[in-house]
């Protein structure tokens, strides 16, 4: 085990401050929890606190620090490292000039409004399986429940050809989805649609039920009691979901592939068009565009942390 | 919130509606045509000599992601619940860092460090082949599978503290001891659960490899990459639905599994 005693009174320090502890765990953020979070959606665990009694603080060994660093570096820093300094090899004109060119524009613009209309079908969709899964009752919940984390445990790919089989060109049904931009929306909706289902499955099942036949007492229609005391308490969740739905939809490739169709300046995505310019040896342009597909899903994670936190503390004053 | 009869049943209607359309229909769907000419036309299909290479190559894959994100995870889980330094909060951002990029973006920062005119472009030069060969899609499934093994484990550690470990050494182990006896008993399901997500996205990875993967039938050919060619390249569409069925197999296995896990964990 890589762990030693600090020495010094820095350690002192630490181990007596009492918020030192458990920070690592609600840092951590939604993406992980939504995206592994079982069949049943259980509350991220709370470390408690570690003994107070404790007054040495252990700590890794700065060789196994050293190590890890090393690894997470060679691994995940110094590749999108060399991404960001490819995008920039032209300076920063040759930067816009890459990402303003007509078919990276069009791209990035179909990735971003698919995307947007697609988290927003998942908000809606997604809060209502949600509710139909906690607060109704019928035979078979238990293996819709688990079907919805089928779109998770699927390859891309695999989604590609499955939603192929039914809206592809030999569609039983005569529906063509294929290289249109309902296409686009179907496959992505596919991939997506957990997200928002299991962040908004856990709040609704701690839902205190009392404020709504309080609500209910008070007069108010179910309208009414949805609007003003069930959605302010999901809204969260529901925005939390959605925004990962949209961060993962704006990087999905596998899932469109095939039923997009990649027809430049209408169904083809950012993915598509990244994948292209490196084919054909731009590897400027493909970095450029790369590095905007980073910074959108950096903001939007960014964002939605921002608010997870300002809804913590709000919630702590309250 | 009494919801009268007919809005329950509405509102059940319509997510169930849904859902069938679409996933249910889709994926029966696909299993129907796969196994409509029969059994033995689907293990023709998936015995061919490049589905069987495909096969291997992905399993080779997850043989040799799964130990160093094991190895590499549970240290990174170590150093980030146990350690003290600085840049902690940093480490902790690179870990989620995968998740928040996408599939094709990680190929194209492959690319660019480890491609001929790459950073790291004399490995590539010196006649070891990383881009376009089995090292590359190494690398590019580690990079996508990294936060899996830190992100089940490190809740564990916290839950667990180090009292226990503490006493160990207090009674003379030593730390490789206390570790093998005391820590990975302890984070074992954690761990277990960490695994099988790992496997289940080194299995299914697409963008990511298809990016680094010189794509021969048969030498570099992964599953998700032989559905892909298969339909697109090779007009096979039945060839690629029973690959597809044989990853969806895979999938729901691992879903299973992680059904499995996820109780013994909450229950343990």
């Amino acid at each position: 085990m890589a762990l030693t005693h600090t020495r010094g009174s820095e350690a002192e320090r630490s181990a007596s401050l009492p918020d030192a502890v458990p920070e690592a765990v609600p840092d951590r953020p939604v993406a992980h929890s939504a995206v592994v979070a079982g069949l049943e959606p259980v509350a991220p665990t709370d470390a408690e606190a570690p003994s107070a009694v404790r007054t040495r603080r252990w700590t890794a060994r700065p060789l196994g620090v050293g190590v890890v660093g090393l690894w997470l570096s060679v691994i995940v820093l110094l590749p999108l490292a060399a991404l960001a300094a490819t995008s920039l090899e032209g300076g920063a004109g040759g930067f816009v000039a890459a990402v303003s060119e007509p078919g990276a524009r069009a791209a990035l613009w179909v990735t971003v409004w698919v995307s947007a209309v697609v988290a927003v079908l998942n908000a809606v969709m997604g809060t209502l399986i949600a509710w139909v899964l906690v607060r109704d009752e019928f035979p078979g919940k238990r293996v819709v429940n688990a079907l919805i984390d089928l779109p998770f445990a699927l390859p891309t790919i695999v989604a590609s050809i499955v939603l192929l089989s039914l809206y592809g060109p030999s569609s039983p049904v005569g529906i063509h989805l294929n290289a249109t931009q309902p296409g686009l929306l179907v496959a992505l909706a596919f991939v997506t649609l957990p997200f928002v289902v299991r962040s908004v499955q856990p709040v609704l099942l701690e839902l205190d039920r009392d404020v709504e036949e309080a609500a209910a007492s008070l007069g108010a229609s179910n309208r009414t009691t949805f609007r003003r005391v069930v959605l302010p308490t999901l809204a969260p969740a529901i925005l939390g979901g959605a925004g990962l739905a949209f961060a993962r939809a704006i990087g999905e490739y596998g899932s469109v592939v095939l039923i997009g169709g990649n027809i430049p300046k209408k169904t083809q995505v950012a993915s598509q068009y990244i994948q292209q310019q490196v084919e054909t040896d731009q590897p400027v342009n493909a970095a450029a565009v790369s590095v905007v597909l980073l910074l959108i899903a950096f903001a939007t994670l960014f964002v939605l942390r921002w608010a997870a936190g300002r809804g913590r503390a709000r919630e702590v004053s309250s | 919130m009494k919801v009268s009869t007919p809005t329950r049943l509405t509102l059940r209607v319509v997510a169930l509606g849904y859902l069938v359309v679409l996933l249910l229909v889709p994926v029966v769907l696909i299993l129907w045509r796969t196994f409509e000419p029969g059994v033995g036309a689907f293990l023709d299909s998936v015995r061919t000599p490049a589905a069987i290479s495909a096969l291997n190559l992905s399993l080779l894959i997850v043989a040799i992601v799964v130990p160093l994100n094991v190895v590499f995870g549970v240290g990174t889980a170590l150093a980030l619940v146990r350690g003290r330094f600085r840049g902690r909060g940093v480490l902790q951002a690179v870990v989620d860092l995968p998740f928040a990029v996408s599939p094709i973006v990680v190929g194209v920062a492959l690319i660019m460090l480890w491609g001929v005119g790459g950073w790291f472009g004399f490995v590539e030069r010196s006649g070891f082949k990383v881009i376009f060969g089995l090292p590359g899609m190494v690398i590019a499934t580690l990079f996508v599978t990294l936060p899996f093994v830190v992100r089940e484990v490190e809740p564990v550690l916290h839950e667990i503290g180090t009292e226990q470990e503490q006493a160990a050494a207090t009674l003379g182990a030593s730390s490789w001891q206390t570790f093998w006896r005391i820590t990975l008993p302890a984070i074992r399901w954690g761990l277990t659960y960490g695994v099988v997500l790992t496997v289940a996205r080194a299995l299914g990875e697409f963008g990511a490899v298809i990016m680094v993967s010189s794509g021969f039938p048969g030498v570099s050919q992964t599953l998700t990459l032989l559905v892909h060619s298969r339909y697109l390249d090779d007009h096979n569409t039945y060839g690629a639905y029973a690959a597809a069925t044989l990853l969806m197999g895979l999938a729901v296995v691992t879903l299973l599994l992680m059904t499995v896990l996820d109780r013994k964990r909450s229950t343990r």
